[in-house]
This record gives structure tokens, sequence and C-alpha cells, in this order.
């Protein structure tokens, strides 16, 4: 081999151009790209609200988006309100699906401000969903969903999703049979205090046919994830109690 | 095989069997072990090492007389990286749903070191199109006894194969389960993983003796 490639000169000159060759195709690549996946990821915002009320393309098993096209006529058609609620005063705002929950999360750590809570409400063959976004950690990053509940606060339907959970094992939180095991679960307790649905693996009930016991049943496999699961539906969900509490009461 | 020479078809078919980066040369076990707990994850993430393993292995053996010998590993790293990273980019915006079942894999490909391996040992030294069937090569070795952990993960742990019940209801108990069969819950742990690859590993040594190291 020659010795020009083993200079400390040629190797410096090597690592700055190879840095300014990749670091510029890959900034570029990002931001010409920018636009179409962050429209990308709005339509599958809407899908997600959409799939959580029951607005979908499921077939027996699997669990399938209304295709992309048809998402924003569906999701103006179902979706008759979007609020907003901060420090309990309830606001109208049809851009409330974008609001990034990531962000009002980790804001809300701070004492001065207070987190802005989207809710969806939709009508779908006379029942009325409100749907709300939930956030946390599963095992590896970030997992999400969407909750549809009745004015009860039972739940009618759930979306989850994640970034980077363990395929066959944790990532199985987005699989039909685990999201419709929420269904019919009630947030509630018998006196009307909030308890959340907890992922249990001691569960004695496996086929889910009690649905007053807030349990559904874990993935083997997958605690941390499944506790995750747990913890966001407990933490996110309870903080629209009091809007749900004063619906009842009106 | 009329187009590859017969030294061209071995750098495909030896790492198939006889030299293969998981069962000999113990490589990317970290990756058969983490995602071979469904069969239809080890088929993505085998596609996924073939095509980024064959197009690095020509992009690297496109610059093995200009890389610096000094920072060879860093460089190598960047070209996985840069080559994941655009290929995730891409399909986030023309193929999003696929993205979403792929985004898991792209940190398991980076850091996969059959990838860096094989750039280490053989493109550094060889002509792109020799490099591109190895890399192909070690990507097929490396995908197959990924579907085979899989398979026997699958059916073993969840009764299902690419998701579809094949050994009847575990709750309704039909087909197999009628007579007292149960799903075993440990084969979808990691540590089964690691004895599957055992197994593969035992039965391909006894098999050829040849692989047998002497100590």
């Amino acid at each position: 081999m020659s010795n020009k490639t083993d200079s400390n000169i040629y190797t410096i000159i090597f690592a700055i151009a190879m840095v300014i060759v990749v670091g510029s195709l890959l900034a570029f690549m990002a931001s010409s790209l920018e636009p179409t996946i962050s429209e990308n990821k709005r339509l599958e915002k809407q899908q997600n609200i959409l799939y959580a009320m029951g607005v979908n393309a499921n077939d027996e098993g699997s669990a399938v988006f209304i295709s992309t096209d048809k998402a924003p006529q569906a999701f103006s058609e179902y979706i008759t309100k979007q609020l907003v609620i901060q420090d309990g005063e309830v606001t109208e705002n049809d851009q409330a699906y974008l609001i990034d929950v990531k962000k009002e999360k980790s804001l809300a750590k701070k004492d001065d401000y207070s987190r802005r809570l989207p809710l969806f409400i939709g009508e779908k063959d006379g029942q009325t969903y409100y749907i709300a976004p939930i956030y946390g950690k599963g095992l590896w990053d970030a997992i999400w969903g969407y909750v549809a509940v009745d004015e009860d606060m039972v739940i009618r339907g759930a979306y989850f999703d994640h970034k980077g959970e363990t395929p066959g094992l944790g990532a199985n939180i987005k699989q039909r049979y685990f999201m419709d095991d929420f269904i019919g679960e009630h947030l509630l307790d018998g006196n009307g205090n909030f308890v959340g649905v907890t992922v249990s693996k001691s569960n004695a009930d496996p086929t889910n046919k009690d649905k007053m016991d807030n349990e559904v049943d874990a993935i083997a496999g997958a605690t941390i994830t499944g506790d995750g699961v747990s913890a966001m539906v407990k933490s996110d969900l309870r903080l629209y109690e009091p809007y749900f509490k004063n619906l009842k009461n009106n | 095989m009329g187009l590859l020479s017969k030294k061209d078809a071995k750098l495909i078919t030896d790492p198939l069997a006889d030299n293969n980066p998981i069962t000999i040369q113990v490589l990317g076990i970290c990756s058969a072990l983490a995602i071979t707990a469904e069969l239809e994850a080890s088929i993505v993430m085998s596609i996924s090492v073939l095509f980024v393993l064959g197009v690095g292995n020509v992009v690297v053996s496109l610059m093995r007389n200009i890389i610096p010998n000094k920072i060879r590993i860093i460089v190598q790293l960047i070209v996985v990286a840069t080559l994941v990273i655009i290929v995730d980019l891409v399909l986030k915006a023309f193929a999003y749903e696929l993205s979403k079942t792929l985004s898991v894999f792209v940190g398991l490909i980076i850091t996969n070191c059959i990838i860096m391996g094989r750039f280490e040992a053989f493109a550094l030294g060889n002509g792109p199109w020799k490099s591109f069937l190895d890399g192909i090569g070690n990507a097929a070795g490396y995908g197959v006894i990924l579907i085979i952990v899989g398979f026997f993960r699958e059916l073993l742990g969840s009764g299902t194969l690419l998701g579809i019940p094949v050994l009847g209801d575990p709750i309704e108990k039909t087909g197999l389960y009628a007579i007292g069969y149960e799903n075993n819950g440990f084969m979808l742990l990691s540590p089964m993983a690691l004895i599957v690859v055992g197994i593969i590993i035992w039965v391909q040594r006894t098999r050829n003796k040849a692989l047998v190291e002497d100590h």
C-alpha cells in the first residue's frame, strides 16, 4: 500500500471532506423530504384518531387504517368537535389534533405551565366517542396511542403505537388482539374513582370476559412495554377525569 | 451458474453453510436474539440486511484505495449509517406504512457486526463485484439462520406462523391444544434464541466434522 493514505494530513483532509460530503447529503435529503414526511405524519394522526373510534378498514384479524386519501374527508365527517382543555377551560380548536403531546408533557413538568389537553369528539352510528391522545415510555423508546371512551369513561376503542419496541414482543401492543382487549374496559372503579386499566401478567381472566376488573391480559415477554401502556393510560387519561365529571353534572 | 465463475459462486454459497456468519463466525448474534420471536420480523430484518450489506460492500470496495487506514473503521461506520438513514428517509416519504414496520430495525442494522465485519474483512481488499457477491452471500447466510430461529420460536412460542394460528386455538382448546398441548412462553424470550442457535451449530458440526475446532 502506498504511504500516501497513511499520512496524518491526508487522514485529516479525508475526514473533513467526508464529513462535509455526508453531512450535506443527509441535510439535503432530510430537508427536501421533510414536507412529504410531515404530511404523512399528519394524515397518520387523523387515521389513528379515526381508528380509535372504530372508523377503520379492519379485516378479521389485523388492524388496518382507512386509506390515506380517504382520511381527511372521513376526519371532517366523523370528528364533530376538537377541544383543547387547559386549566379546566375548554376551547374549540380545529387544529387540536396537531398538538404535540410529547412536547406538552415535557413542558408540563415546569411548574408554571399547564398542559394543553386535546380531546376529539366523534359521532358514529348515534354513539358519541371522546378520543384522547396518550403518550408514554416503553422498554426502548416512546409509546403512544389514542383511546376512545364514552360519557362514563368506558373504553370504546384504542390504538397503540411505538417507536422501537422489540418486534414480536413489545411491538405487539399495536396488534388487534391486544388493542381490542381494551374495548369495554372501565377506567373508573365501582365507586366512580379513576383507576385506569392495568396490563396484568397475573390475570386470571385471559379471555377478558370480565370488563369491570380494570385489567387486560399482558403479552408474554413484554412486561416492561405492558407496564408502560398501563402507566400512560393511567397518567394521561386521569387528566381528562374532571371534564367527564362536568359532563355528568350538566 | 453460467453468470458466475466457480470462485464467484463460492462467495455466495460458502456463507450459506460452511462459513455461515452466525453459526461459524458467531457474528450478528445480538440481532438474532432480539428480533426472532416472530417469523415476519426475521424476514424483514433479513431483507434489510441483504440490501444494506450488498450496497455497503460495493461502496466500501469502491473507496478502498482512498480510505485512510487509521480511520477506516469510522469510515465504514459512516457508510452504513448514511445508507441506512437515506433508506429510512426515502421510505418515510414515499412508503410510510413500510417505514413504520422497518423503523425498529434501523438501529439494529447499523450496529450489526456482520456488516462491519464484511467491510473490514472483505470489501477493503476486493473489487466491487466480488464484494457485492460476498455481501449478498453473507446476508443470505445470516438471513437463513434468522428465519430458521424465527420459525421455531414463533411456532413453539405462540403457535402461529407469520401471525396465522397453525396449531389451533389455545383459548378455545382446539387442534393440538385439545389434547393438552401448551405454548412454551419461554421460546419468546431471548435465551431460547441462543439455545436454538446453539442447536443449529450442534447439528451443523455433527454433520460436517471439519468445522469442529481443535483445542
